[in-house]
């Protein structure tokens, strides 16, 4: 069992945990991931590591509340423990020249700021640049301040920093003249489908971290499979950054979108469980 | 003159009608009077070809002649001097191509093998359920305090490796990279098959003799072979990590939503426990089901597909003469009314594209696979007749599932972080008879040294390691 022992709402939607995990937290690097089962009959869901105390014994994940995972994830209390917690997996971010520019998106700038903190460790110029729908939403922002030499901030709707979308801010900067080694993308599908329309062009080198549908996360069923420049790999033992040159993106928002009815209708039933309890 | 009739006694199975809407076991096993009708047919021969043809050499007619006397705990610890989980190989061994196959009494004119598989069963299952009520033959608890040994992976390899090692005494750490322990036997062989609380109890076992089993490590992400030795002061280790990557064909559409590795579909299916009606894990539940290969991993995922409500067929590109799958589960799927689509193999996936609307949400699932013909040309390497394509031989199966069945390989990530550790070609661990591979104290066996194989020969392998690592380390002891 792994204990939870801090919990922290970001906003409405997405909430901050952080659980005793020693051996996942002696070993996480950035850009690596973990599996949870929040109780014995869960389904083992992939997130992100977020941060890490390895002096503590424990690690932090970020989530959004998206279906009946997150959800009864998110109802359990600080001090309670989760059922599993299996990790580090995947291989860790390797930022690459002197100067990057990290984007991230919605829920995806949980990830994006571990790489954007490892880029400051390095020494390199780190230009973050995050999005979100509205005000609201806007999570982290004191934490990218600290590791960011340029933070911008995008709103959908113009409620906070600059109105518009990431990709217009990357556009901008780079049409300013700032010259990137590397680009790193942490979002949805879609997010870093445009990422890559905008860097291409460039030839700047461009990083996207996928998170494909898993399973057991070691390379055992295949279901995280994706299309990388006409191959075939797997997101949890190849990934989960690829190279966003490489990427069908297609292929893989179709793979992501299987489960989307039956996780709709599961998420409704939990919902309804914990109405009827109240 | 040979006692008994000259069939064996019939296994009790559900109906198949009735069986196909369940994931209870499918046969139910001798009871007393069954299981000693069977046993009066051993002809107790002198030269025991049965043996011979045991993996693991058990002496069938010596377990067999108790069963005989009404000593079920005699045969059941006679079985258990040369094997472990009895329960399980009982059920899932090949024993027609094995001890079965050699069976004189089988041999002689039309008679049919003793069904010893049915005989071990019995004893096995008399024993646990012995012992669940608190009286059966269990091992004496030992305090384990000798050197530390590591044993990764808890598939049938690793689990007796570590029974073998906790008898001895050393203190025996098991690590699972899943959140259950057991292997292909809690994730690939299915419910109906081989029940889980069976592997349970096995486990449930190993723990009372004092084995720590950790599960949600996975040695080469969590903990590393060097941090076994030297952080945490590991003398040994024994590697049975299994083959578990899964094999695509390599063949357009094979990323199209619905087709499956039948390791997922398995995993979900029984880790995971998708077929219950308020599971938390998904699976597609599709009308028509696919299932590409022939050996057992293809009839078990079929008879799951066909449990879960759909009409399932079987893609096999040789005959039925050479389905690698045991006799019995062929068998079984037939009865439960899969369709075999012999000497075809598939060349495409197609998908479903509406034109007209980029949202329909039948977009990107499979529609159909392609086939092509086969005929059977010289036999190959394996000794069975390779399977050509034939000419102009293409034709569509309407399908909305296509589950890959065609093999597995071990898993890079240990070998991979672990250096010194050398591997075939094909990714097996290279390691000699007695399973000691190319670095110091370190042992492997099972698939992750075979390649794909059977669960007495994994049981086998982990049993002569745990015995050669008791010696080394005893040796060093002094
Ligand atoms: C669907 C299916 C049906 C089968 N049916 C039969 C049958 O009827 N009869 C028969 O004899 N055989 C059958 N087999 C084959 C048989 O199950 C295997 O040969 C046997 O289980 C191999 O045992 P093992 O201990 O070597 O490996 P496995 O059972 O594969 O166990 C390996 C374990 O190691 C774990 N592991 C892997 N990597 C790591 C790591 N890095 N760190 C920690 N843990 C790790 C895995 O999660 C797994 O639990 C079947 C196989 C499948 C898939
Ligand atoms: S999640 Fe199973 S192989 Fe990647």
């Amino acid at each position: 069992m792994y204990k939870i022992v801090k919990r922290q709402a970001l906003n409405h939607k997405v909430t901050l945990l952080e659980v005793r995990a020693p051996l996942v937290a002696a070993k996480a690097q950035a850009g690596q991931f973990l599996i949870l089962r929040v109780d014995e009959r869960g389904e083992r869901i992939p997130l992100t590591i977020c941060g890490t105390n390895p002096d503590n014994g424990t690690i932090t994940i970020i989530f959004q509340i998206v279906g009946a995972s997150t959800e009864l994830l998110n109802h359990v209390p600080e001090g309670a423990s989760i059922h599993d917690v299996v990790g580090p997996l995947g291989n860790p971010t390797v930022l690459e020249g002197k100067k990057v520019c990290v984007i991230g998106g919605g829920v995806g700038t949980a990830i994006s700021l571990p790489v954007a903190q490892l880029g400051k460790r390095l020494g390199l110029t780190v230009h973050s640049i995050v999005g979100y729908q509205n005000k609201d939403l806007v999570i982290l922002e004191q934490d990218f301040v600290s590791c960011s030499d340029k933070l911008v901030i995008m709103t959908d709707d113009g409620s906070y920093g600059k109105k518009g979308l990431v990709t217009t801010a990357l556009q901008e900067l780079i049409d300013a003249g700032e010259v990137y080694d590397e680009v790193v993308a942490i979002g949805p599908l879609v997010m870093m489908k445009a990422v890559v329309a905008v860097t291409k062009p460039h030839n700047i080198r461009t990083t996207v971290s996928l998170n494909s549908l898993m399973l057991d996360g070691t390379g055992m069923c295949g279901c995280c499979r994706v299309n990388i420049g006409g191959q075939v790999k797997f997101t949890c033992v190849d990934g989960p950054d690829f190279n966003g040159f490489d990427v069908d993106f297609d292929e893989a928002a179709s793979r992501s979108r299987q489960y989307f009815d039956w996780e709709r209708a599961a998420h409704e039933r939990v919902i309804n469980s914990f109405k009827e309890k109240a | 003159m040979a006692k008994g009739s000259e069939t064996k006694v019939p296994m009790p199975t559900q109906d198949p009608l009735v069986r196909v809407t369940n994931f209870s076991e499918v046969a139910t096993g001798y009871g007393e009077a069954e299981a000693r009708t069977e046993a009066e047919r051993c002809l107790s021969c002198k030269k025991k070809p049965c043996v011979d043809n045991c993996p693991v050499g058990i002496d069938i007619p010596a377990f067999i002649a108790e069963i005989n006397k009404g000593d079920y705990e005699a045969a059941y610890k006679e079985i258990l001097k040369y094997g472990s989980l009895p329960a399980v190989c009982g059920r899932v061994c090949p024993q027609e191509s094995q001890c079965e196959a050699t069976c004189l009494r089988g041999r002689k004119g039309k008679a049919e093998a003793v069904a010893i598989g049915r005989l071990e069963r019995f004893a096995a299952d008399w024993n646990l359920a012995k012992a669940a009520k608190g009286n059966g033959s269990k091992a004496p608890a030992v305090s384990l305090t000798g050197p530390k040994v590591a044993v990764i992976g808890s598939g049938p390899a690793g689990l007796s490796c570590a029974g073998v090692l906790a008898d001895k005494g050393f203190a025996v750490t098991v690590f699972e990279a899943l959140h259950i322990p057991g292997g292909v036997l809690v994730y690939g062989i299915p419910e109906f098959r081989l029940p889980k609380a069976i592997v349970r109890q096995e486990i449930a076992a190993l723990r009372d003799k004092g084995v720590d089993i950790q599960t949600n490590v996975v040695v080469g992400k969590t903990v590393t072979v060097d941090e076994l030795f030297e952080r945490d002061g590991y003398k040994a280790a024994f590697i049975g990590s299994g083959a578990g990557l899964p094999i695509f064909m390599n063949i357009p559409g094979e990323a199209l939503n619905g087709v499956y590795s039948a390791n997922e579909f398995l995993t979900r299916v029984n880790l995971m426990k998708a077929y219950e009606g308020d599971a938390s894990t998904p699976i597609f539940k599709g009308k028509r089901f696919s299932v590409v290969g022939g050996g057992n991993v293809a009839m078990d995922a079929a008879r799951c597909a066909k449990r879960l409500g759909a009409e399932v067929y079987i893609v096999y590109r040789r005959s039925a003469k050479e389905l690698p799958a045991r006799a019995e589960e062929v068998e079984h799927a037939h009865e439960e009314g899969i369709i075999f689509k012999f000497l075809c193999s598939p060349t495409e996936i197609l998908g479903y594209r509406n034109p007209d609307n980029p949202r329909d949400p039948k977009n990107g699932w499979v529609r159909a696979v392609t086939c092509v013909e086969m005929e059977l040309g010289e036999p190959d390497a394996s000794g069975r007749r390779r399977p050509i394509p034939k000419k102009d031989g293409e034709f569509t199966i309407e399908t909305d599932s296509v589950i890959m069945a065609l093999g597995t390989s071990p898993n890079p990530l240990i070998a991979s972080t672990t250096a010194g550790l050398k591997t075939q070609k094909w990714g097996g661990l290279i390691a000699d008879e007695y399973g000691l591979t190319s670095r110091d104290n370190v042992w492997a066996g099972g698939d992750a040294v075979t390649g794909a194989a059977t669960v007495i020969l994994a049981m086998g392998a982990g049993k002569k390691a745990g015995l050669a690592i008791a010696e080394a380390l005893s040796g060093a002891k002094k």
